[in-house]
Formats: structure tokens, sequence, C-alpha cells
């Protein structure tokens, strides 16, 4: 980001130099954080090569703005140091682009001299437990896609007319959910948090939200800051189950610092008697929140007409393994808790795009090594998710688009990567648009939505209202 | 602020009722966050510096980046490490994603054991980040928190090494 304002004081718009034909030419698949970052080292080191940006959605920015929770705005200022990024005169992006589809991977590689797939974990797991078909149940991706805004779940229509939520899985976009469902609607009302999820939100009935992992309170996977927000989060209680927590307390000396702090914490809102004015607060509460540790969900119960969830059958587990290797083992108990919204948060999923770009369907990743893709012909390159796996948060997506594209700079410095040859870049992949009707959005036209969006919101006291419909963002980005 | 930097964007619609506490003597107040609007605040900010340098900047500090390339340069007491990395355009990748806001660990910076000890006690809020930093030592800070003083004055920092000598190897993901 610093760094780059180097490079981007001289290389603005309007102040570089336009690109020679000869130069290298990179494509970029996938508009959100690894693409951006991949993006940008490229630009910054090298000061010949030009890289273009292919995304499928008519906005840039990814998880960005899909993922991220509405009232985490400082998470999103990346937004500005790509936005210079796309800005930079070796760079273009090129939205409304649906790679696999509209171009292919083998397309690109014709016109590019080398290609990056960066376009993340569009899937989720699944459980793989009777009733997850029911109505009730969602995906954290699906729930989180609709109060953020992505065109695809626009029309998810959670039913939030039940007392009790249960997240499966216990990392920060479950704790993300947690919080959005149980958050006071005043707090929500002035985030981008779109109006319909907010309607819905302040008509909701939900007052307890259990977020339930397999394995114990050393395990939890969520971070401090997530922690600490529930636990300061207006209007609710923490409810969690003593017994959950025995033999903690004296673990806490071995721990590692940043888990030490996490557990602390967790120790002292889950057993610790608080003091009065704390206590007061809790007993005022009106909403209430905990972990449930040890369980596993076997069966999403239906309700009498067997056609909405109604609770969840949930096994017991104990651990087995030592230190920071240990895993759940059902002890045959199980156990039915009542609920009416069932969210599992049990991680992303990538999918593969194009039949030319090898797939490991077991781990869900491009296979690759540091970054070059295996299995296939020079010049294919990977970042972020597809490449690692869906975990981590935004600065580790970024260490990882650079190496990255450390590794195609070496591959380019070493000669493994041709670039001795001419190629079309864009200028080729918009001709083969052009004859299949598809018009990309530039980033200038991204601008106007941007525009718009924020005008939107500015009437709401938001920071923008974000347009939901595909068709109305091509409208807007076109005018 | 410490509430404050965690309850983003509402915090300016509700200055009244959130109470708010300094970090360290220092309190921060936050803009509203747009796209575009940091580009602005820093060009701002790079010409003040360009024309006050000469008068105010007494602080001599020693930047190491990630490819171990040190850069020595002169400061104004009272700005941010982060500050200083972005005015003076340092060549450290990926520095300061979240502009400041304690949303990220990416302005991690590693100092010398005399000079991290006479630094102002971390809050939590800092250290909840900090946490989750990449290539996290016991002299390790976030370099939006850490305000320049004059006693820094010859002081080196570094930020994680980067590392090179697997690049091109076939070694495992």
């Amino acid at each position: 980001y610093a760094s780059s304002h180097c490079i981007y004081f001289s290389g603005a718009r309007g102040l570089g130099t336009s690109p020679a034909a000869s130069c290298p030419k990179v494509c970029i698949v996938g508009g959100g954080p690894a693409g951006f970052y991949t993006a940008q080292h490229l630009v910054k080191t090298r000061p010949d090569v030009q890289v273009d940006i292919y995304e499928r959605l008519p906005v840039p920015f990814g998880l960005v703005r899909f993922g991220v929770a509405p009232d985490h705005p400082e998470v999103k200022n990346v937004m500005n140091t790509f936005t210079q990024t796309a800005q930079h005169a070796r760079c273009s992006f090129h939205g409304n682009v649906s790679v696999g589809k509209d171009v292919t991977v083998q397309e690109l590689q014709e016109a590019y001299h080398a290609v990056v797939l960066s376009y993340g974990a569009e899937g989720n797991r699944t459980l793989g437990v009777p009733g997850e078909d029911l109505a009730g149940v969602h995906s954290a991706k699906d729930f989180v896609g609709w109060y953020n805004g992505l065109p695809t779940n626009r029309d998810l229509r959670p039913d939030l007319r039940c007392e009790t939520a249960v997240i499966l899985g216990q990392g920060n976009v479950a704790l993300d959910v947690a919080r959005i469902l149980l958050s006071p609607v005043d707090i929500l009302k002035n985030t981008d948090i779109t109006q319909p999820a907010l309607d819905t939100l302040a008509e909701s009935s939900v007052r307890r939200v259990l977020i339930v992992g397999r394995r114990g309170p050393l395990q939890l996977a969520c971070t401090i800051k997530e922690l600490r927000e529930m636990v300061n989060l207006p209007g609710t209680r923490p409810e969690m189950e003593a017994s959950d927590f025995e033999c903690i307390a004296k673990m806490l000396k071995v721990l590692p610092r940043p888990r030490k702090r996490l557990t602390e914490l967790l120790l002292k809102v889950a057993v610790e008697t608080p003091e009065e004015t704390e206590l007061e607060r809790r007993n005022s509460a009106k909403r209430a929140w905990g972990f449930r540790f040890f369980r596993s969900p076997v069966e999403i119960l239906p309700s009498d007409d067997l056609t909405r969830a109604a609770g969840i059958r949930l096994a017991v587990n104990r651990l087995e393994g030592e230190g920071e290797d240990v895993w759940a083992v059902t002890t045959g108990e199980v156990e039915d808790v009542e609920c009416g919204l069932v969210i599992s948060s049990i991680g992303y999923k990538s999918l593969p795009i194009d039949p030319a770009v090898p797939f490991d369907p077991r781990k869900h990743i491009i296979p690759n090594t540091m970054g070059r893709v295996q299995k296939c012909a020079a010049g294919l390159y990977c970042s972020g998710w597809v490449k690692r796996g869906p975990t981590g948060v935004i600065a580790t997506t970024m260490n990882d688009s650079f190496d990255t594209a450390r590794t195609l700079l070496h591959d380019m410095d070493e000669g493994t990567l041709d670039i001795s040859t001419v190629k079309p870049g864009s200028a080729g992949v918009t001709t083969i648009l052009e004859k299949r009707g598809v018009k990309p959005v530039l980033f200038s036209d991204w601008e106007k939505i941007d525009s718009e969006e924020s005008k939107r919101g500015e009437a709401r006291g938001k920071p923008r209202e974000k347009l939901l419909d595909v068709g109305e963002m091509l409208k807007v980005a076109w005018t | 602020m410490a509430k404050c930097l965690n309850l983003g964007s509402f915090l300016f619609t509700r200055m009244v009722e959130i109470p708010c506490i300094s970090i360290g003597g220092k309190i921060k107040t936050w803009t509203p966050n747009r796209p575009g609007r940091a580009i602005s605040i820093h060009s701002a900010l790079h010409s003040n510096s360009l024309r006050n340098s000469s008068l105010e900047d007494k602080v001599t500090i020693h930047f190491v980046n990630q490819a171990g390339i040190k850069t020595t340069t002169t400061v104004t007491e009272g700005e941010t490490l982060l500050d200083v990395v972005i005015k003076k355009n340092l060549d450290i990748s990926g520095f300061g994603a979240c502009e400041g806001t304690l949303a990220c660990s990416t302005c991690h910076i590693i100092f010398d054991k005399t000079f991290y000890e006479k630094l102002e006690p971390m809050v939590d809020e800092e250290m909840d980040m900090l946490d989750l930093a990449y290539g996290l030592t016991k002299t390790s800070r976030l370099g939006c928190q850490i305000t320049v003083r004059k006693w820094m004055d010859g002081m080196t920092v570094q930020v994680p090494q980067e590392v090179r000598d697997t690049v091109g190897s076939e070694g495992s993901q």
C-alpha cells in the first residue's frame, strides 16, 4: 500500500506511458483481494508488465464487499488500495466477464503470457446430514451473501420468526452471523447492510443463538476480537454450560499467548461470576448467545408438516489426542435442541471453473507449488483461497498473493515463463467477448455504480445502499 | 477510544452515547470511510511533509523492509510509524491495509529489545490484532499505535523478512 505509492504517483491515471505492444501481459481471474493484491505486486515490481483483472460480477472487491460484516467497515478500507491498483496506467479491470463461460482459460492463455487464477471459493461444504434441505437451513455463505447484497442470494428470504437459531461452526464467519442476528437494529441501520436484510432483522423473533462446535473450548476457531464483540454486544447476555469448561483453567499456563488470551476471555465470560453492574446488565438483556462445545450435528429435525426445520439432533462428543492434535469422537449420547433456523458455517469451498485447469477434488484447490499450477503447461498460476483453501483473513491472502506474484516474476526473470512473444492481451479478449455479445464493465463504469450506491446510502444515513441486481448494476454502469 | 474503534462506522453518529477512552493519552478521531477518500488524505499529507520537512523532522529512524533493504528517514515527533511509512513512501509491501483502524496486522513492526521496552504499553485491542500477525516476535508492535518520540532517534525497526529461498524449488504446498 505504502510502497505502491512510489509507482502510483508516477504511473497514475493520465501521467504514465501506455504499455508497449511487446510488454509482458498478465491476466488475473477474479476481482477480489487475491486478484488485486497479486496485480498490485506485479505492477509495482516490474515497470513493463500490464495486468488485466477479469471479474464475473459487474462490481469488484469480492468478499471485501460481500463477506466482511457490515459492522466492520474499517476492514473494508483495503478497497482504497485496490482502487489505486485498478486506476494504475498498467492495470485494468473488466467486470461482467465470466471466465469458463464467456471466455475459456485456454483463450486467456493464448492472449496473455501468464494467467493467475484468483477466483476464490464460491461453494460451501455441506453437512451431509438428513434434513439439510429443509426450509430454515442455510449455509453461512448464503446468509452472509444475503445481508451483504450478493445478487445470487437476493431472494434467500430467511425466516426469522423463531426464537432459537443454531449456528454450526465457531469460526469468525459463525460469529459474524451470530452478531448480525442479535445486534440491535439501531446499530445496523447506519451500516451498508442491505435494506431488505435490515427490514427482516427488524422483524426478527430470534432471541437466542447457539454457536456449536464439535470439539472443546481450547479448539475454538474464532479470534479474540470477534469474541469481544459478542461479549460487548448491547442487549445480550452470554449463556454457556460451565461443565464444558472443566479442566480448561489449569491449561492456561502452557498455552501460547494468542490462545491463552482467547481462553482467558472465554472463561471469564462463561464461568466467572460477573460483578454487579455486569450482572444487572445481563439480567435485563433480552437476547442470549452461547457456545456449545463437544456437539456434532446428526440430523435436522422437521416440523410436524415436514416442511421446515424445527430442531436439531446433536451427537455428544469427547476428545481424543493431545496438544494441537485432538479430534472429536462420539460418545453415543445425543441431544435434541429446538430451533427454527440452522446456519451451517463449516467452511467455504472452491469449485472448478474450467476443465482445462487442474483441480484437486479432495482438497478443493488448484494443485500448485508456491502459486505455480502443477500438472499443466507453463504460464498458469493461482493465488488466494483457490490456491491455499478458504481460511485466513485479508492479510493472509495479501501475503499469499505477494508470494504468487514473486513466483511469477521469478519465472519471468529466469525465462521459465516465455515473455518474448507479442501477445494481444485485453485487445484479443475484447474481440472474443464482442463476438459472444459480452460487454465488460470497466472500472470507470463501476465508479458510476459506486457513486449511485453512495448517493442512495446518504439518503438513509448509510455509507452506501448496495444495488442488489446484476441487471440494475449494468444499467447504471452503462448510462 | 478503544470501544469506539471496534464499533466502526456508527462511531460518528453516536459520539454522544459511547464513552471514549484515550489510548495512552491519544484521542483519535475517525472520518467516514469512502473509497477514494484515503487517496486525497495521503496526497495532502505527502505535500505537507515536503513543505515542513526541513523545519520539524528531527528524529532519525531506520526501516528494514521485507527484502532486508534498509532505508533511513528523518521524521517529525508525534506521527505514528504508519504515518511515516505512508508519508515517506517507504518500500514496504502491503503495509497498513486497514489504514490504522486496528482491523488488521499488516503494519506489524519488530523493534530492538531496548527500544521495545520503552514503548507505551499495549491496549487489548492492539494485542488482539497483533496476535494474528505473520512472523510475530516478543518485540513486535503495530506501527499504527506507535508514536514517534525524540528518544527514538537512531532506532532501527524492521518488518518480517520474506522467505525467498524456496521460490522455484519443488517444495510441497
